[in-house]
Formats: structure tokens, sequence, C-alpha cells
């Protein structure tokens, strides 16, 4: 970025004009966040541009290290806040991982019945966001009346809407609450048309798809250089997706397709993430049909806790869960890399564990700190109104970004 | 992945270590190869960088671990590269003209570890405001920071 240094303020020697130096941001309603892009502008075309990025940074790999490994799944749950529970996935595999167990069935499947419908909340979210900085507000309630839905679900069986926490190491928070199947099976078979309702709204709106076709476009060449991962390589030709590459907790059981575009645009990144919207719901269909019976937690008393009704009973139980609850669990020493598809890419954990019961380090790999650094690359030239749909079509989570 | 790694070792001798823990590959390398390494693995298909980090073994010499991931889309696999470096500046070439991640991923790991990366285009901080005093994710960075939070100022 050295060269955009030298360009910002400088006087084009053809023109003999200086061009002008805005900053979008960081408190703009485009930018999702506190994002701060500053651009040189040469009328409405874009010379230069540089995003500025830490805003938000709340030192969230530091303070992982002064809690147990189950405490620091809370604050997984804050980086990207649209999709909690897809952080919490990666991390709790990666401990699970360093501890060398695996959780029955039934949880693989409960997670990835989570997995997905937090996916699809994510992916709303972006829907009507994006549709609202191309000037398109209805979606917005459309989509948010549906995410509520979502929310609902998590919030039935987790306790808490938007950082649930519901994932633990070696199981879940507790198993899926009665009354949950009939209305997990009304919003699957209600969602379908609220989707039709999307592509209606949009897909055949002018100004949507003018302001989206041929816009920001990327090569698939440089999207891998970039380390893009998720639908936005996806949408460049690249059937990269970690739920069909690399399977994890039994992604392997489940007919789903990967949706590929070509064209690398706005447009293609659109389309991408409506059609996982429809292969997501597919997913959560396939997981609560075949929802195996039994444990769903890992057996024994050293990992996950005992319940509160046996800590009554039993002394045993009552030490376990005194030493689980103050010392933490006990990880034997190692390093792994633990990476699952989130909504916007890859979310990965290198996690390094001392053998005590914090971790000695948790880097994570937030998919669009690497997004939006392609930023630059998507806008160059382009005029100013483009800028806003490319970052709605990166999808950033500036909590992510920032950490 | 096998005859990557074998050619790896062929062209690189005992410079480069493969190892294996928990299912997962880890290449061992000094600092001073880590350019044509990766050079290398990307020319045999290791054609994304997905992440670089670090991590602070106070207390050992050489004190830090330098970690890079590659992904190979062919083989569906990561791959991990380890470097070690010490010293009081600790420094890595920087791999940012080999792979476009590289760039914000190296100045990342500037602002937390206080690693130089030797020839990037721009080091300089990302995340903690430029004046900034001390390398937040070294271990011996308190958890409040160095300095005394500045006094709150009504106006």
């Amino acid at each position: 970025m050295a060269e955009i240094e030298t360009t910002f303020g400088q006087v084009d020697p053809e023109t003999g004009l200086k061009p002008m130096v805005i900053n979008l941001g960081p408190q703009h309603p485009s930018t999702h966040g506190v994002l701060r892009v500053r651009l040189a502008l040469d009328g409405e075309q874009v010379r230069a541009c540089e995003p500025i990025i830490g805003y938000l940074h709340t030192g969230i790999e530091k303070n992982c290290e002064d809690l147990t490994f189950n405490q620091a799944i809370t604050l997984t749950d804050r980086m990207d806040y649209l999709s909690p529970i897809t952080n919490n996935f990666g991390y709790v595999l990666g401990v699970e991982k360093l501890l060398g167990v695996e959780v029955p069935k039934r949880c693989q499947y409960i997670r990835v019945m989570f997995a997905e419908l937090s996916r699809i909340a994510s992916h709303l979210v972006w829907l009507g966001t994006s549709a609202m900085d191309m000037g398109a507000m209805s979606p917005f309630f459309y989509t948010m009346q549906q995410r509520e839905q979502i929310l609902d679900l998590i919030e039935m069986s987790a306790g808490t809407r938007m950082n649930p926490s519901y994932f633990r190491v070696g199981g879940l928070l507790n198993d899926l609450p009665p009354g949950f199947e009939e209305k997990l099976r009304a919003f699957l078979d209600g969602f379908p048309r609220w989707l039709q309702e999307y592509y209606n709204l949009l897909d055949r709106n002018p100004i949507w798809l003018e302001r989206l076709k041929g816009t920001a476009p990327i090569t698939a060449e440089q999207a891998l250089d970039f380390g893009w991962t998720g639908p936005l390589l996806r949408a460049c030709g690249v059937p990269r997706d970690l739920r069909k590459t690399n399977p994890y907790s039994s992604y392997e059981d489940f007919e789903f397709e990967v949706p590929i575009e070509t064209d690398g645009d706005v447009y293609a990144r659109y389309h991408v993430r409506m059609r996982e919207m429809q292969e997501s719901l597919k997913i959560v269909r396939q997981a609560i049909d075949h929802l195996p019976e039994g444990e769903w937690h890992v057996p024994g008393w050293k990992i996950y806790p005992p319940n509160k009704a046996e800590i009554g009973r039993n002394m045993e139980a009552l030490i376990y869960h005194f030493k689980l609850f103050t010392e933490g669990i006990r990880v034997p020493a190692g390093e792994v890399y633990s990476a699952v598809e989130g909504p916007k890419g890859e979310i990965g954990y290198f996690i390094v564990s001392d053998g005590s019961g914090k971790p000695y380090r948790v880097r994570v790999r937030g998919p669009s700190f690497y997004n939006l650094q392609a930023l630059p690359t998507l806008v160059q030239d382009k005029i100013l109104a483009d800028v806003v749909a490319a970052i709605g079509s990166i999808d950033i989570v500036l909590g992510e970004v920032d950490r | 992945m096998k005859e990557i790694l074998d050619a790896l070792q062929e062209s690189f001798g005992d410079r480069v270590t493969v190892s294996e823990a928990l299912g997962q590959t880890v290449v061992q390398l000094p600092a001073a190869e880590i350019v044509s390494v990766i050079t290398f693995l990307k020319s045999q298909g290791f054609n994304m960088l997905i992440d670089i980090t670090a991590v602070d073994r106070l207390g050992r010499e050489p004190r830090f671990d330098v970690i890079y991931h590659l992904y190979h889309l062919e083989h569906k696999t990561w791959l991990r590269l380890k470097v070690q470096v010490g010293g009081d500046e600790p420094s890595v070439p920087s791999i940012a003209h080999v792979f476009a991640s590289a760039n914000w991923a190296e100045r990342e790991c500037y602002d937390m570890f206080g690693v130089r990366f030797r020839g990037h285009p721009d080091m300089k901080r990302i995340l903690m405001p430029d004046d900034w005093n001390g390398h937040p994710l070294r271990k011996d960075y308190p958890l409040t920071g160095l300095d005394p939070l500045p006094p709150l100022v009504h106006e």
C-alpha cells in the first residue's frame, strides 16, 4: 500500500488537478460498522482506496488467554455477531481435537442444524442491509422478520438470541427443548415462500440489476491470491466449500449442493448467497428428519460437567463440577488448526495449549479480515457509488475484522 | 501431498523438517528460507495463504514461532509452516510479494507481537493506534495494558 500513500493527494501530471481525499466512515451506515475507507477521488472516480480498520479492536485473542477453555467460547460469540454459532463451532471442534474426543452423532447433527440456521440468519442480514445500501428499503423488513424466527429458535434452546454460546466443549448447553421441532418445521415450511418473495422484490428490479451486474468484478486468481474464502470465492467459480472438501461434524451425511457462479461480480455473489440459503434449508430439514436418538454430550465428567440433579446426589459429581468450573478442562499440550465454513468464509482457529486449563494462544482467522483486504482492487477506477455496493457484497462484520 | 513433501525435502535438504501433529502436517524451517519455501510450495499447488500468526514462547530462545497456514486446492489439505525467530528485534522476510493476503496478516502480526517483516511494502500497525506503546499479544504485556487509561474528560 506504499504506492497509495504517494498517490493520495498528489497532483495528476496530466490534468494538473489534485484528487479529493474523503473518508467514508468510520460512522457511515453503508460501512456496516466502524470501517473507515480513505478514498482519493477524481470527480466520481476512485483513484486510490485504503480501508483503515481497528476501530472495533477489543483484544479478543488476548482475553482468551486469560479465560478457561469453556469461558473463551463467550468471546468467540462476539466476533461475528451476526452468526455467533459458527464461531463457536470452529473453536469447540479445535479444543475437541486437542482433547482427542468426538461428540455423539446426535450432538453433531444438532450442531450442523444450528450452524445452517445461523448461516441463513447471517445471509438474511446481508441481503437486507445490502439492498438498503442500494436504496431498496422493503427487503430489510422482510428479511428481519424471518431472521427473527431463527433467533427465536436459538433463544428457545440457548436462552439468548444474539450471543448464545450454545456449543460447549464436548457437547451443547442442553438438548433440544420440547416444542422445538414443531417450531423449526413451521419455519422450514414457511421460509421457501419468503425466499421467493426476496427474489420477486429484487431480481426483476431494474435499479438492483443495474447496480449489481458487472460491478466490482474480480478474477479467480486474484481472489485466491487475496485469500478469499466462502461465497465470495465461489462467486468467482472456485468450488471450495469446507463442508464438502474437508467435512467435519458429519457433514458427509447430508446431501446438498455447493452453489457456484463464474462472473465474480456483485451480482454473482448475491446469487451464490441466495442459493446457499436454499441449500442450508435442505440440510436443516435432513438433520431434523434423521436426528439420531441418544446422548448429546461426551460421556464422563472430565470434559462435560455432570448435570445439576447428579450433583445433588453424588459427591464425586460435585467434585468434578467444582474442578471444571474453577480450573477448567485440562487440555493436553499441543497445537491444532481447526476450520469451519462460516457464512462469510473459512473461520479458522489455531489453538495452542500448554496443558493447563487455559489456552496458551488462540488465533482466529476471521474470513472478513482477508476478504476486506481486496477492496482497493475491487473499486480501483470505479465510481464512488460502486464502493458502497462492493462493501455490501463482501459482507463484512467489523467485530470479526478487528477482533 | 506426500510427493510435494518429498520434493520439498529433496530441494531443501535438512534445512526443513517435516513432522505430524494431531493429523496435521507441520514443516519447520529457518527464517531465511521462508520466501523460497513458500514460492516453491505455491508452484506445487499450495495457492492459498490462509493465515499468518505468531506464538510468543516467553522464556525460550528463540522466543517467537511465526506460523503460516497454506491450503492446497486439489489435495484439499492445509499445511503449517513454522519459523522460529528471536533476539531483541525479531524479524522474518516478508512474503507479501508472493501472496497478496500476506500484506495485512503480516501487519497484524507486527502490531500484535512486534515481529517485523523485512521487505514488507507498508510495515505499520493495523489494529492498534499508530502511537500505541507495546505489542499486546506478547506474554509480558499485561492484560490491562502498559499505560494507564487516559482520564475521562467531560466537556
